[in-house]
């Protein structure tokens, strides 16, 4: 179906750098609030933008385990680097939520549910892991047999603006889990920039019709079979320089095979249980809840915040903690992400952004701990399947 | 919920700054609620009036240093229903449990005239060490917040909301960027109980432990983290050897580095 914009779902076609800010001019007057990166803090995090201008122009991150670095650039791209320490999911499910409040009148305990009323996110420059973490979320929020109604509110209207990877991260391995650099599904419009010097333009592919009916306010041009191309070359240039690489082949069963490796101690010893893996983490979506009253008893509410399976009253019970050990938990952590998901979720729960691996204060490296394992196998050192240690 | 009578507070000092009593008073807009549940028995920072004990809530702060404070901690403890310790000196021994890793003869020949008038314990201890604590609230100071959900849960009966993981999760969940990932910036965070709303980090600075350990504190790895970040053994002496210098996970590190 052909758009007011005169264009169609599943049109390429080309924005000039110059016309970014008219991108976000349409979508303001459409009334969504824009989030996107930003430079705060000595990195790039997502918040709140006024403008284009307000996009990390001429910035760039070096990435490790364990060590992230804000860079200057020496060009002025505004997509030039990889994923930051936060992810969407602050956006779709808040880091600290309050689900209702309660207050005592005559006696009677009066329920006061929350009312959340915010306009629609658009969210500028998502990745394709980002968008793969999304759907994944989504699973777990939507598709289950309770909906949640904030993420729900929340991610539904959301405008996506995603991003093709012009550059690896130093972490990033989403070629091995298959969920990038390239962007293929849930986008609106899907931008790539192509930078040099004789030219600063954005490769645009429409996604959806309300993209098409964006683009209408934006000046652009059809893409030449050229450009499609460079489009091409970019991406693939991207996959074949991940900053690491994780083999996927079977990995539910290499990892059921071994809950009593050596290896769990080993990574014990260096896990701080900090949390902070499952806080940046894109897919990581648990949660405890909080009663809060005041000093008089009157006013009572609860509160939702962001959880951790490191953490001990995680597993807490009747009786005290499944989990006490660290090797249990760092165990639990990455099994699930990686095995255990899948037999729930039907998908991995990791999409290969190497958030986990930049953030982790001692730099453990989830590609390195699979490696680890599988390599036991090879050589001999893995104890013996099923056996009990 | 209708009271027969007021649940009676009484707030003790020992060895301290006064700086976690003087959270209490820094409730201001709450103070009025506060003094509204609980009767007010108790509290010289605030009135020179006092009401007999026994008590129902006793907040306890600071550490045992003297001979005549042992003593005293005993009594306090008999009038008390409940004894909840407030702030790093209460729960670990303070700043003041230095002493606790020389001779305090030595600092009492160099700081005091005539040390002979001067009686006091080789050691500063917890509160914990000598009676029963029914809970212990953490930080240097502490939280205030922390202090009137301490006072709320005690008032109706519930537990309070003050979780022991990692400062981590609180800068992450408040989107601070981690300043040791970022910057190079040693950090605490990671083996440091929350409750301070992850303070430091959010001015970029690296956390100083304040609150403590946490549940699990892994001090080695992160130790030897720090020493990849160029901190040498006598700065993680140094950074264990804080406000909760006694407490049993940082003690065991700043010793082990020590050697």
């Amino acid at each position: 179906m052909m758009g007011a914009s005169g264009i169609q779902v599943g049109d390429v076609v080309v924005i000039e750098r110059a016309h970014l800010e008219r991108l976000f001019d349409a979508l303001r007057q459409r009334g969504y609030q824009i989030v996107g990166p930003t430079v705060r803090d000595e990195a790039i995090i997502y918040d709140l933008l006024r403008s284009a201008e307000d996009l990390p122009i001429g910035w760039t991150d070096e990435q490790e385990g364990g060590y992230y670095r804000l860079k200057r650039r020496n060009d002025a791209a505004v997509f030039g680097y990889a994923v930051g320490p936060h992810s969407w999911k602050r956006f779709v499910h808040p880091p600290a939520l309050r689900l209702w409040r309660a207050e005592r009148t005559d006696g009677r305990f009066r329920i006061i549910e929350e009312t959340e009323t915010l306009p629609p996110f658009a969210f500028i420059g998502v990745r394709s892991c980002e968008l793969h973490a999304l759907a994944i979320q989504d699973r777990v929020f939507l598709e289950g047999a309770y909906v949640d109604p904030v993420y729900k509110a929340r991610r539904s209207g959301a405008f996506i603006v995603a991003v093709n990877c012009g550059q690896a991260g130093g972490t990033c391995f989403c070629a091995s889990m298959n969920t990038g650099p390239r962007v293929t599904f849930g986008f609106d419009l899907a931008l790539t920039e192509l930078l040099d010097a004789e030219r600063h333009d954005f490769v645009v592919d429409v996604g959806t019709e309300r993209g098409a009916e964006l683009l209408g306010d934006v000046p652009y041009r059809a893409a030449s079979d050229a450009e499609r191309a460079a489009v091409d070359d970019l991406v693939a240039h991207t996959a074949a320089h991940m900053g690491r690489t994780m083999e996927t082949a079977e990995i539910k069963e290499l990892l059921y095979r071994h809950y009593e490796h050596p290896r769990w101690d080993d990574v014990a010893r260096r896990c701080l249980t900090c949390g902070n893996c499952t806080m940046v983490c894109p897919t990581c979506f648990c949660t405890t809840v909080e009663d809060v009253t005041d000093l008089r008893g009157q006013r009572a509410e609860r509160w939702r915040r962001w959880d951790s399976c490191f953490t001990l009253d995680f597993t807490y019970l009747a009786g005290g903690r499944v989990r006490a050990s660290a090797k249990a938990r760092y165990r639990q952590w990455m099994t699930h992400k990686l095995a255990t998901w899948i037999d729930q979720f039907g998908t991995s729960g990791c999409v290969g952004c190497g958030r986990c691996i930049t953030w982790c204060p001692v730099a453990i490296d989830i590609t390195e701990e699979v490696r680890a394992i599988r390599e036991s196998e090879s050589t001999g050192s893995a104890p013996s399947p099923g056996k009990e240690q | 919920m209708p009271r027969s009578r007021k649940p009676k507070l009484a707030v003790w000092k020992f060895a301290s700054c006064d700086g976690c009593q003087l959270s209490l008073l820094d409730c201001e807009d709450e103070l009025l609620a506060v003094a509204g549940e609980v009767d007010i028995a108790y509290f010289l920072e605030a009135s020179r009036a006092v009401v007999k004990g026994p008590y129902d809530l006793s907040l306890v702060e600071g550490s045992i240093t003297t001979p005549r404070d042992a003593e005293r901690i005993h009594k306090i403890r008999r009038a008390s229903k409940y004894l909840v310790t407030i702030g790093a000196c209460a729960t670990a021994g303070g700043i003041q449990a230095l002493r606790n890793f020389k001779d305090v003869n030595e600092f009492l020949s160099i700081v005091y005239a005539t040390p002979a008038y001067i009686e006091t314990l080789k050691t500063s201890t917890p509160i914990a060490d000598h009676v029963t604590v029914d809970f212990e609230l953490r930080g240097c100071p502490i939280n205030k917040r922390q202090l009137l959900e301490v006072l709320s849960a005690f008032l109706h009966g519930r537990r309070p909301n003050t979780p022991p993981h990692s400062v981590c999760i609180e800068c992450k969940r408040r989107g601070t960027v981690c300043v040791m990932v970022a910057r190079g910036t040693p950090c605490l965070g990671p083996v440091t109980h929350a409750g301070c709303e992850a303070l430091c980090p959010s001015y970029h600075r690296g956390c100083y432990g304040c609150f403590g350990p946490m549940e699990t504190p892994n001090t080695a790895s992160l130790s030897a983290w720090w020493q990849r970040l160029g901190a040498s053994e006598e700065d993680v002496v140094r950074a264990f050897r804080g406000f909760n210098a006694y407490a049993d996970a940082f003690r065991k590190e700043s010793e082990r580095h020590e050697q």
